[in-house]
């Protein structure tokens, strides 16, 4: 999944040596050149995710546009050619229709994956490999009576019934399909929310809510043992801009929508909202605030927390909400984190207020390369405190300055930091200036804006490169977590070491791409991502090695001092190490929330408690 | 509970490939060897770390910083004093490991090793294993320690080998010798003082030092775990000081793993012999010193036989500690800041460092010379300075001893191709300053009369013999660790005749607990080590063993009695000792006067014939004793001062002393914490 690589050692030398070339070359010659790892390209060509695509709305059937067993548009794809050369398919992205010569021998050397060998995708199930639906009768009758649409069909139950997790996409790559939503229904508006929840608790049904469905925490998946129907409630056609604060600078937005659409009306009235996570192009305002989520962006603007002002949310129990917008209160615990986080266990999000900011004026990409992530990481500390000292007294006008990727190779090797300053023209360069100052000190070198762009940009179809993995035996995921600064270091070292022996024990064959980098800086510490993936030949349960290694991985974390999770959410995946993390009174604390918001557990997707 | 660890323990025997590394330096230019091209591989290709460097590093720690200001605030002195404080202790401490003078050493030590060695064994495969080791992960050396020849043994070997250069932790008085302090110092020791007691600064100085080379790893660290050379030539109990330093980076995260390598070293004569002896009697141990040192190169002159370096099977702390420590604990508080170790911590240091202890008692060698040494030892003194024991009955019991110590796992170095009659005569050959051959006999030799006008009086002739005995307990101490499980044993069914398996059990426990100074026992596997002892025991006919009851074999007498014979010196001294305790006058006595009085109280039970060992006059054996009956509540310190004062609980010694000679029942015993039969 990720354009660095850590395989044998030797191997890590010489895609070091390329990196230093390609580099070298790039300071001298920044328009010039062939890039010799294919997943460079991807930045090369990346580009506004999705401009060109011209229908407003996710369709109700998703499964006409979007992969129903991997990640993203159905159009959109890495594949290889006739002559081995990968290319990018479809014409949504800038990248689209490019070839990448480089990426065949990345891909091979990385993993030890071969185009001969390869794990094509089983067809889509049909409706007899479906179970059928467990239907409440007297529910769906009084649904039918508030015109509310709604599905039966095997296809929309069985593309509501997962997230992106490793295993939910293997297993719905060879077919498999478990226990899954018995019907999918439609609100458009808060209102149709209100009498969807009440007939649920009517007639004891029980609810998912369903957002842009990219969850990698296994929030989405059904419980095996549920026996009542289970309902997934689909918010995409609740995603409307209802009004803008112009005055105030705030949007109140239907939780429906997706991020790229969000951003894009937005846009259109000359704001936006600075939240980008990884998956902006399908995710949406609900699903974020039910996760806590973070943007790439997050140190100007703030992560979802920061940058909501009201919440609706409809409970079992009615409508939970503030009856002000004040920006801040002082009335007890913030109900708003009650929500916050909940993943779809204490109701549905419907509408949030939240901050908008004039569209910056400039916007200009930059790349720092340092001789290793020791220094890369000191610096990102550095760079932080110094500017935020500095700027101080800029807190209205949209920050200017922004990092936004930090991408580690191996704690011995070079390693880049990518950058992204935003504001009004003169301001971005000053601050460009003395962020390459900083960084010199560090002995980082500036490596052009292309870089800089590229590596940003590659945020957008780094998904779609684990599709390819898995058609040639490779499996893979990403996971993060939260750490201090001091232990930024030791937790990467330890983990990607974990993860390298964890393979060997468990006889993965080759080498594992064990990597990470520093995605998120605060003041007092760092969001940092694994990235991990291995070839699978020779392995009979690969999965159940994917799983025992990330659970390995998992454990490592936390010994280190890193956080059960930064962004991603508990789900079912983590789970089982919520009580350590919050504590036995934690545990109780969020348990009585749900009893008395849900006592029946009409949202019974079991996640988080 | 299954046996068959034994049976796997002894598969790791087999095949084991030992070269003598001297055998090389007699062929070839000890000029040559010393100028060898040194190439290692350190830790992930960590950088050489100059002396100065480190140095620098600990001093900027935010550790130091922390405690300097701590004790700035307490004293009242200036941040910059305490930091120039910091930093002579530091130079005072500091190793200063330079190649050349490894060099140096190396052409020195191959001049002196061949003199004194007939050749110096090392497992091949166990420094291929060390080589690979020292790549993946920090490395910790550690090697018992019975003689000063230890001292830099392993970084020769290791210079040989192409393998790093340990720093090496050493007692401070080796850094105040004239010259050869300062080679040691630039041979990569480091020097730490022996009381540090509550001096802040100095522990912090210390950990930080130990715990930035262990971080850095660009050299192996290496340690005595024991914390001193051991007089009695038996493993000492383990000081957990040093091994809490060395482990926290992993507890905190900042090193994947450490591997740990015990590492045997084994004498076939040790070249403090006579030292030993006289130091345990109470003749102060001479300060190291560089005219003592030249002194003793009286000791150059003779042969001292073999040495074995055997070097263990790398642990990893990472695989030791897992589901014993939960490393979270560190998540809450700045992995700079002081903290001291949690119950669970210190439980689990202390049992690795129990464990390393065992590894090293496990792979090192024995000779036939300790097998002897047993039997000497069986028999009473007067016997053995006066009549002798006879030649071919000692052959055929030593030969018998052999099968024994083989049968219980020990590693014999035994030399194969020559007779046995051959091997024996040549080990009463090379230990002729202890024990001479006459006329079909064996005698234990006493010191030289110093020319006196007067008689010696009776006091002096137990001294005589007593230093004599002692030195024989040392060699015979050598090979305790086969024995000792079984012999417990042994000791239990004899002590309590009692047939059932818990009781045997409860006793087995207690003598353990009277006896963990003496002896090294894993805490908390005492459960393991009695299903040893019992299958050792029923392997080699001494006992049968039922489902709920052992009896003694018909066959077991002379195994049994053998193994009872080698504790009871032991026993007999645990016993007078608390039979002084239970006669004293006051309840309250000093640390000062105990040594002196316990020595005069049994060496007048030796002249009246009611005490049959000497080595009650120990000064080890009274130290260990006064820390079984303080860990068993029988005595309580009451004053930490100048003067260390006790508090003697006399009935609680009765009580022991009861228990110990099978006065009291052993249903009457409290089960063992531990106990899971």
């Amino acid at each position: 999944m990720a354009s660095n690589s850590s395989g044998g050692s030797s191997d890590r030398q010489r895609i070091a040596q390329q990196r230093l070339s390609i580099i070298a070359g790039h300071l001298q010659r920044p328009e010039d050149g062939e890039w010799a790892i294919g997943a460079e390209e991807c930045k090369a060509q990346g580009s506004k995710p999705n401009v060109s695509s011209k229908g407003r709305t996710v369709p109700r059937r998703r499964q006409e546009i979007m992969k129903w067993n991997g990640w993203g548009y159905v159009d959109s794809k890495f594949q290889f050619n006739k002559k081995g050369q990968a290319e990018f398919t479809g014409k949504r992205y800038r990248l689209s229709g490019m070839v990448m010569p480089a990426l065949k021998e990345w891909f091979e050397s990385t993993f030890g994956a071969s185009l001969q060998h390869k794990t094509p995708a089983s067809a889509i199930p049909n409706s007899s490999a479906v179970q059928p639906p467990i239907l409440n009768e007297a529910f769906v009758e009084d649904l039918k009576s508030t015109g509310i649409p709604f599905s039966q069909d095997a296809e929309d139950r069985v593309f509501r019934a997962h997230g992106h997790c490793l295993h939910e996409i293997f297993a719905l790559r060879e077919g498999k399909v478990g226990r899954v939503p018995d019907m999918v229904v439609w609100p458009s508006n808060h209102n149709d929310v209100v009498k969807i929840v009440e007939l649920a608790c009517k007639h004891n049904v029980c609810l998912i809510p369903y957002g842009g469905g990219t969850s990698v925490s296994s929030a989405l998946e059904c419980p095996p043992e549920e026996t009542r129907t289970i309902v997934s409630v689909d918010t995409s056609q609740m995603n409307r801009i209802l009004w803008i604060d112009e005055k105030n600078l705030t949007a109140h937005v239907e939780a429906g929508i997706v991020g790229q659409e969000l951003e894009r009306l937005l846009n259109e009235s000359g704001y936006c909202t600075g939240h980008e996570p990884d998956s902006m192009e399908f995710s949406s305002l609900g699903g974020w605030v039910a996760t806590r989520a973070s943007g790439m962006k997050k140190n100007i603007y703030g992560n979802i927390e920061d940058l909501v002002v009201h919440i609706r949310m409809v409970t079992p129990q009615g409508v939970i909400e503030k009856s002000c917008q004040g920006p801040r209160m002082s009335t007890g615990p913030d109900i708003h984190h009650f929500i916050l986080g909940s993943e779809g266990t204490l109701g549905v999000v419907t509408e949030v207020t939240m901050k908008i900011r004039p569209m910056p004026e400039y916007q200009k990409y930059g790349s720092v390369v340092f001789p290793n992530f020791e220094q890369g990481v000191a610096c990102l500390r550095e760079v932080l405190t110094l500017i935020t000292n500095v700027f101080a007294g800029h807190a209205l006008k949209p920050q200017k300055f922004y990092i936004t990727k930090f991408k580690g190779f191996d704690p011995n090797r070079l390693c880049v930091a990518t950058l992204l300053f935003e504001g009004d023209r003169e301001r971005v360069l000053q601050h460009e200036k003395q962020v390459y100052d900083i960084a010199a000190k560090f002995g980082g070198l500036a490596a052009g804006e292309d870089n800089g762009q590229r590596g940003y940009m590659l945020t957008f179809v780094i998904a779609y490169l684990r599709d390819l993995g898995m058609d040639y035996y490779v499996i893979g995921e990403s996971f993060e977590t939260s750490v201090p600064w001091d232990r930024v270091l030791d937790i990467c070292r330890n983990v990607k070491e974990r993860i390298i022996r964890e393979c060997k024990e468990r006889g993965v064959q080759f080498p594992p791409l064990s990597t990470c980098r520093v995605t998120q800086t605060y003041d007092a510490g760092a969001c940092v991502y694994f990235y991990f993936a291995f070839n699978y030949r020779g392995l009979s349960d690969p999965v159940h090695v994917y799983e025992q290694v990330e659970h390995a991985a998992r454990d490592e974390i936390l010994a280190n001092g890193g956080s059960l999770s930064h962004h991603h959410g508990v789900g079912k995946l983590r789970k089982e190490w919520m009580r350590e993390t919050v504590s036995r009174v934690g545990m109780g604390m969020l348990k009585s929330v749900k009893d008395y918001v849900d006592p029946g557990n009409i949202f019974g997707n079991r996640n988080l408690l | 509970m299954t046996n068959t660890y034994r049976e796997s323990d002894r598969l790791c025997l087999e095949n084991e490939e030992f070269v003598d590394i001297l055998e090389e330096r007699r062929h070839s230019s000890d000029l040559g060897h010393a100028f060898r091209t040194f190439s290692p591989h350190p830790y992930k290709g960590a950088p050489p770390c100059s002396a100065g460097e480190l140095s620098k590093t600990v001093l900027d720690s935010q550790h130091l910083r922390y405690v300097t200001k701590e004790i700035a605030t307490e004293t009242g002195a200036s941040v910059d004093e305490v930091k120039d404080d910091a930093r002579v202790i530091l130079e005072e401490m500091s190793q200063n490991l330079q190649l050349g003078f490894i060099r140096l050493m190396g052409y020195t030590l191959t001049k002196v090793f061949k003199r004194l060695f007939t050749s110096i064994y090392v497992n091949m495969e166990g420094l291929s294993m060390l080589q690979q080791a020292v790549q993946d992960s920090p490395v910790i050396l550690m090697p018992n320690h019975r003689s000063y020849v230890d001292f830099l043994i392993i970084s020769y070997v290791l210079f040989t080998y192409d393998i790093p250069i340990p720093v090496i932790a050493a007692g401070i008085p080796l850094a105040g010798m004239k010259i050869v302090g300062e080679i040691l110092r630039r041979s990569g020791a480091f020097f730490i003082r022996r009381a540090i007691g509550s001096d802040k600064l100095y522990w912090a100085v210390l950990s930080e030092y130990v715990r930035t080379i262990v971080r850095m790893g660009f050299a192996p660290l290496e340690f005595y775990v024991e914390g001193l050379r051991s007089r009695t030539l038996k493993s000492l109990t383990p000081k957990l000081g040093m091994m809490h330093m060395v482990l926290e980076p992993y507890f905190k995260g900042e090193v994947y793993d450490i591997t740990l390598v015990p590492i045997s070293i084994s004498y076939d004569r040790v070249l403090e012999e006579s030292l030993l002896a006289h130091e345990l009697l109470g003749v102060p141990k001479p300060k190291e010193s560089t005219t003592g040192l030249l002194k003793a190169s009286r000791v150059l002159q003779e042969n001292y036989g073999s040495m074995h370096v055997n070097f263990g099977r790398p642990v990893s702390v990472r695989q030791l500690c897992q589901g014993k420590i939960n490393r979270c604990q560190y998540n809450l508080i700045p992995r700079d800041l002081p903290q001291g170790p949690s119950a669970e911590v210190q439980a689990c240091v202390s049992w690795i460092a129990h464990l390393v202890v065992r590894l090293q008692e496990q792979g090192s060698f024995i000779s036939p010379w300790s097998l002897m040494a047993c039997l000497f030892l069986q028999a009473p003194a007067s016997a053995l300075t006066e009549q002798g024991l006879p030649w071919q009955q000692l052959t055929e019991k030593t030969l018998w001893l052999k099968k024994l110590a083989l049968s219980f796992g020990a590693r014999l170095h035994w030399p194969g191709q020559t007779p046995d009659a051959d091997v024996l005569s040549s080990t009463i050959a090379l230990h002729r300053s202890v024990i001479y051959r006459k006329s079909g006999r064996v005698f234990l030799l006493l010191e030289d009369e110093p020319a006196r006008k007067r008689p010696i009086s009776a006091v002096d002739g137990v001294n005589r013999t007593a230093a004599a005995v002692l030195m024989l307990a040392s060699y015979r101490n050598q090979s305790l660790h086969v024995f000792i499980r079984p012999a417990l044993l042994a000791t239990a069914v004899r002590i309590t005749k009692s047939t059932r398996r818990d009781e045997l059990f409860v006793f087995f426990c207690f003598l353990q607990d009277i006896f963990s100074n003496e002896f090294i026992f894993i805490p908390g596997k005492s459960s393991q080590d009695f299903e040893e002892a019992c299958f050792l025991l029923k392997e080699c006919g001494g006992i049968c063993v039922g489902q709920e009851e052992v009896t003694e074999a018909e066959a077991g007498l002379e195994v049994l009695s053998f193994l009872c014979a080698l504790l009871q010196p032991f026993i007999d001294s645990y016993q007078v000792i608390f039979s002084f305790l239970y006669e004293l006058e006051a309840h309250v006595f000093s640390e000062k006067e105990f040594v002196p009085a316990v020595r005069s109280f049994a060496t007048k039970l030796i002249l009246s014939g009611d005490l049959h060992t000497y080595e009650a006059l120990s000064s080890d054996t009274q130290k260990n004793i006064l820390s079984a009956v303080r860990r068993l509540g029988a005595v309580t310190k009451l004053r930490v001062s100048e003067q260390n004062e006790y508090k003697v609980n006399k009935g609680a010694v009765r009580q022991i002393e009861n228990i110990l000679s099978g006065k009291i029942p052993p249903q009457m015993l409290q089960t063992a914490p531990d106990a899971r039969l």
